[in-house]
């Protein structure tokens, strides 16, 4: 209840004026003065961050956290013509193709024009192809809008075009389409997983094994779940593979204080950009079904893959090509999205999972689950739908498609070894082949006196060294804190998407700063 | 050693399931919508029923019903979308400009661009001024503005926020009865409290002070409710809040000390000509200061109804009024992680909030469809609470505005005892059976929630107007058989 002081009675009659000749926002500004000089009582607010969920505290997201901010900052700065050592923030944070530059595939952007406005289908400068892909995603949607909502699992035909292309890509292992959800990007299927996984309490509490370094949508959704979070460290020495010994002691130590329930993995990895080998897939998997642990595969990058000597292997086909024994057992959610690989439409929130081996029961759950909010963006779920059933040889589209393909993902191959071969030549910088995804995440030796400096600041060293590099040069970057690594080390994450040649010189300033940085903290 | 026991056991089961999922429920595409689906597939597969087709009137769904896009729109996400269309003449200029406007503000200039998490700038401004506009001058900050996916998206953030303690001060939400089940499958996901407040039937489903006040004293027995939330206009009643009704409330909130999130998604959609939409924000504005400075209030807008009825794009925004600076940076950081909403709904929203003017081309064919769908809207409206009230043993409240009726039918007691005896509420075996019998798919009262005793179903009034009458018809002979057959007056 509020305190009805005298005082305050007096001063609110006072505050209380007419309308038209004193405006709400000048009374906002007069009690606000009035509060500060402790005028007034101040009345309590109902949500501030002492009566706001706990968990949700927790929650951290480097990929958009406090340098991001800065740099936002400091691009308004340099707008409103503030000097600066640099003309431009580079945002080298995010894995946003588009942002830096990279170009949409012209026959998606073309499909998606014509489910967006269907007059266009009468226009001949649209080739019959798109038209035809337009037209079949139409006629799934409700009154053949992509303005209607559609099924919560996403539209018919997209699912079964999912399923189709997940049968090819895996060598002809079938997919069914009712095992495929259609998500709001990858995230939304991650984070709804997840949900479904998170019970019990105390020392039943869900344990959830994810990889360190890891992309931090997963310890920010499972702090907000109040799940357990089970780190097992990649192989830094071993081009970030994955150790089964470590996935060992890392679940024998967790299973103390929880139950380890779910073993998250990325492939190809974020932010470490390592593809995994076959052999690894399989010892997973082999460890997942003699622990009992349901398995999520993070595949977004599956069309990323740079180096020679490597291929992707999808989690379900690995398992399925291990037989009966695993492949009827294991259950596996897989995920995959629209915002990386070559089409990189982040902004779509574009996304599917599947599900394989999940409880029908628990499937019912899910879909009621995620029926509350209704549905995916339907534009996102026609993108898919083009991703998963692009041109083909023969096709008006073919040729164009093909080449626009090929031009993103060799440019990227290109930039993810011209990244590790500069970075590898500056002395305290060692760099890990980028063998896929979007990212390098390099090691930082960082001199004695910088650590001690950053820790009296109370922030973390590769914070402290991604600041001062956001000051000097406009470069924005993520310190390898964000995202986790073995005490004592760090890192930073850094995109390999700018054009080549912006790229060259933001490596090469990289190069100067930490040269410089080094010194001066010697 | 002793997880090899369980081997042959999954995982992941119901009694290994999270349970606050289980425990959600959502009606409006729960199990009668499943059903409904079932019987389209056997009808699709050839297979005969009384009927020949299914019809959806189940879920606020304008396209789905044959309801048309505006063009305007379509027009200004298609240029976003592939801008090689701006070289195009059967584009107008009008319709370009946005486009450009719009793309500028997206990260090289892509509408596949992640936008920053609370939105593309210029959107939030635009919605900062359509707001500013529509309040008359009430001032808003376009920085308390942030887009989401679908309003769905922006409610359950800020019910996450506000969710925390234990036991007798976990946080009790405040929700009318009846209510869009969002509400109640959120709480339930949170585990937070659920505190009904009944909406008053016999006064046109009318919010009564009296009845705040018992539910919020009964509800502080167990709980800390912190927050109020209120859907204007009403889903599924259709009813529009008067202006004192809102003032009440927000005194209401103000004495003790609750959170309001109001829920505007109706916002355009108002029939009745004794009736208007009254913002809280524009409403609490004109309590003064001392109410205007310090009331907590989120309201929540859509793309998905109104007149342009694009659910598909996902498109909503929250307006955040006095929100405590730490946990506005709070909120920001969650929104953050899920990196940002829809672009396309992003750009729909735009163009909602920053229509043709009557200075522009484009203005007439905008205008002409805006009013053609609106006004079908109050036609419908007017017709379906007509027919409805003409029936025998069913009573509907006026649909001053939304997209549904929620009208009250009367069930016979043997029918009433034939549901309780197949464990399931009494308006959803009428449901069913009206779903068997003509094909009609209708959400029971008991999924919305309602008093004691009482049933309902609400309807939406979007299918054509022809399609309209011949399902109310359908409704009048079923409803008059269903009371013959469990009269018990054989």
């Amino acid at each position: 209840m509020r305190n009805n002081s005298f005082k305050e009675h007096i001063i609110c009659n006072v505050i209380t004026l007419n309308r038209s000749a004193f405006p709400a926002a000048q009374g906002e500004h007069l009690h606000q003065k009035m509060s500060e000089n402790g005028a007034l009582p101040l009345r309590g607010k109902v949500l501030t961050v002492d009566t706001m969920n706990a968990n949700v505290k927790k929650v951290d997201y480097a990929v958009r956290g406090p340098i991001v901010q800065r740099a936002v900052q400091i691009e308004k700065e340099l707008k409103e013509g503030v000097k600066k050592p640099f003309e431009e923030v580079i945002k080298a944070n995010i894995g946003d193709a588009h942002a830096m530059g990279q170009r949409p595939i012209t026959f998606f952007r073309q499909v998606m024009a014509l489910c967006t406005y269907p007059q266009l289908l009468d226009d001949n400068k649209f080739p019959e192809d798109a038209k035809n892909r337009a037209r079949r995603i139409l006629q799934s949607c409700g009154g053949n809008s992509i303005g209607a909502y559609t099924t919560s699992q996403g539209i018919d035909c997209v699912r079964h075009d999912v399923a189709n292309y997940i049968q090819r890509r895996d060598g002809g292992i079938p997919s069914d389409p009712d095992n495929i959800y259609l998500t709001t990007g990858a995230s939304d299927g991650i984070v709804t997983i997840l949900k479904l996984l998170t019970a019990g309490e105390g020392r039943t509490r869900t344990g959830v094994m994810i990889s360190i370094p890891q992309y931090p949508l997963y310890s920010a959704s499972i702090a907000e779940l109040g799940a357990v979070q089970i780190n097992y460290y990649l192989n830094e020495e071993k081009c970030w593979s994955l150790d089964i010994s470590e996935l060992q002691r890392s679940l024998q130590a967790a299973r103390e204080h929880c139950d380890p329930r779910v073993l998250c993995i990325i492939n190809p990895g974020n932010p470490t950009g390592q593809v995994q080998s076959r052999q690894c897939i399989e010892d997973v998997i082999r460890f997942a079904v003699k622990e009992n642990l349901f398995l999520m595969a993070d595949e977004v990058y599956q069309d990323n893959v740079y180096a020679e000597g490597c291929e992707f292997h999808s989690f379900k086909k690995v398992l399925f090509e291990m037989g009966p024994e695993y492949s009827s057992k294991v259950e596996l959610a897989s995920f995959h999205s629209t915002s990386k690989c070559y089409m990189g439409e982040c902004g779509f929130r574009g996304g599917y999972m599947e599900v394989i081996n999940m409880d029908p029961e628990v499937k019912a759950q899910l879909t009621k689950l995620v029926s509350v909010r209704l549905c995916p963006p339907a534009p996102g779920q026609a993108l898919m739908d083009l991703v998963v059933n692009s041109p083909q040889p023969g096709e008006p589209s073919y040729q164009t498609f093909i080449k626009e393909r090929t031009d993103v993902l060799s440019a990227l191959a290109e930039k993810a070894k011209l990244t590790e071969e500069i970075l590898n030549t500056v002395p305290g910088i060692s760099c890990n082949p980028v063998q896929g995804a979007m990212y390098s995440f390099p090691r930082i030796t960082l001199p004695e006196r910088a650590i001690n400096e950053a820790k009296a600041k109370g922030q973390a060293p590769d914070m402290f060294y991604c600041m001062k590099l956001l000051e000097e040069t406009g470069i924005c970057l993520v310190p390898g804190s964000g995202f986790g690594q073995r005490e004592g080390t760090y890192h930073f994450r850094m995109t390999i998407l700018p054009p080549t040649d912006k790229l060259k010189i933001m490596l090469n300033k990289l190069k100067e700063f930490h040269q410089k940085f080094t010194q001066q903290y010697s | 050693y002793c997880k090899r026991k369980h081997k042959d056991k999954k995982t992941l089961t119901l009694d290994t399931l999270n349970p606050q999922v289980k425990a959600v429920e959502y009606a409006v595409r729960g199990p009668i919508v499943i059903k409904a689906g079932e019987i389209e597939r056997y009808l699709e597969e050839g297979g005969t029923k009384p009927f020949s087709e299914v019809i959806k009137a189940n879920i606020g769904d304008a396209h789905a019903m044959g309801q048309k896009p505006i063009t305007f729109l379509r027009q200004v996400v298609a240029l976003c979308t592939f801008p090689e269309l701006m070289d195009s003449p059967s584009f107008p200029e009008d319709a370009k400009r946005r486009a450009r406007r719009i793309l500028q503000g997206c990260g090289g200039h892509s509408l596949g661009s992640y936008s920053a998490s609370p939105g593309v700038e210029c959107i939030r401004k635009d919605i900062a001024a359509y707001i500013e506009q529509r309040d008359e001058g009430v001032p808003s900050d376009w920085e308390n503005i942030y887009l989401t996916t679908g309003a769905s998206d922006g409610i359950m953030t800020i019910l996450r926020l506000l969710v925390s303690g234990k036991d007798s001060s976990r946080t009790g939400v405040m929700i009318p009865i009846p209510q869009y089940p969002l509400y109640s499958a959120a709480i339930s996901e949170m585990d937070a409290v659920q505190v009904n407040y009944y909406l008053d039937e016999d006064n046109c489903w009318a919010l009564d002070i009296n009845e705040l006040h018992r539910s919020y004293q009964a509800a502080k027995q167990h709980c800390q409710p912190r927050v109020i939330c209120i859907i204007n206009p009403g889903n599924p009643t259709g009813q529009v809040q008067s202006k004192k009704c809102i003032e009440e409330v927000l005194h209401f909130a103000y004495e003790e000390n609750l959170f309001v999130m109001s829920d505007e998604v109706y916002q355009d959609n108002v029939y009745a000509p004794d009736c208007q939409f009254h913002s809280f924000k524009k409403v609490l504005y004109e309590m003064g200061p001392e109410y205007f400075n310090s009331v907590e209030l989120v309201s929540f807008h859509s793309t998905s109804k109104g007149y342009t009825g694009e659910c598909g794009f996902r498109g909503g925004y929250m307006e955040v009024i006095n929100m405590d600076p730490e946990v506005k940076a709070q909120l920001v950081k969650l929104l953050s992680v899920r990196l940002c909403p829809p672009l396309a709904g992003q750009a729909a929203m735009d163009v909602i909030v920053n229509p043709p003017q009557p200075e522009e081309h484009t203005f007439k064919q905008f205008h002409q469809e805006k009013s053609s769908v609106l006004g079908a809207l109050a036609e419908k409206a007017k017709l379906t609470e007509k027919i409805l009230n003409a029936v025998p043993g069913i009573k509907c409240n006026p649909v001053q505005g939304a997209m549904y009726a929620f009208p009250r039918i009367f069930i016979p007691p043997k029918a009433v005892e034939e549901a309780k005896a197949l464990g399931m509420q009494p308006d959803m075996l009428y449901c069913l059976r009206l779903l068997e019998e003509t094909g009609i798919c209708v959400v029971p009262g008991s999924g919305f929630g309602q008093k004691d005793g009482t049933y309902h179903f609400r309807m939406t009034i979007l299918p054509s107007i022809e399609k309209l009458k011949v399902l109310l018809g359908k409704v009048r002979d079923f409803h008059i058989g269903f009371l013959k057959e469990y009269s018990g007056l054989e």
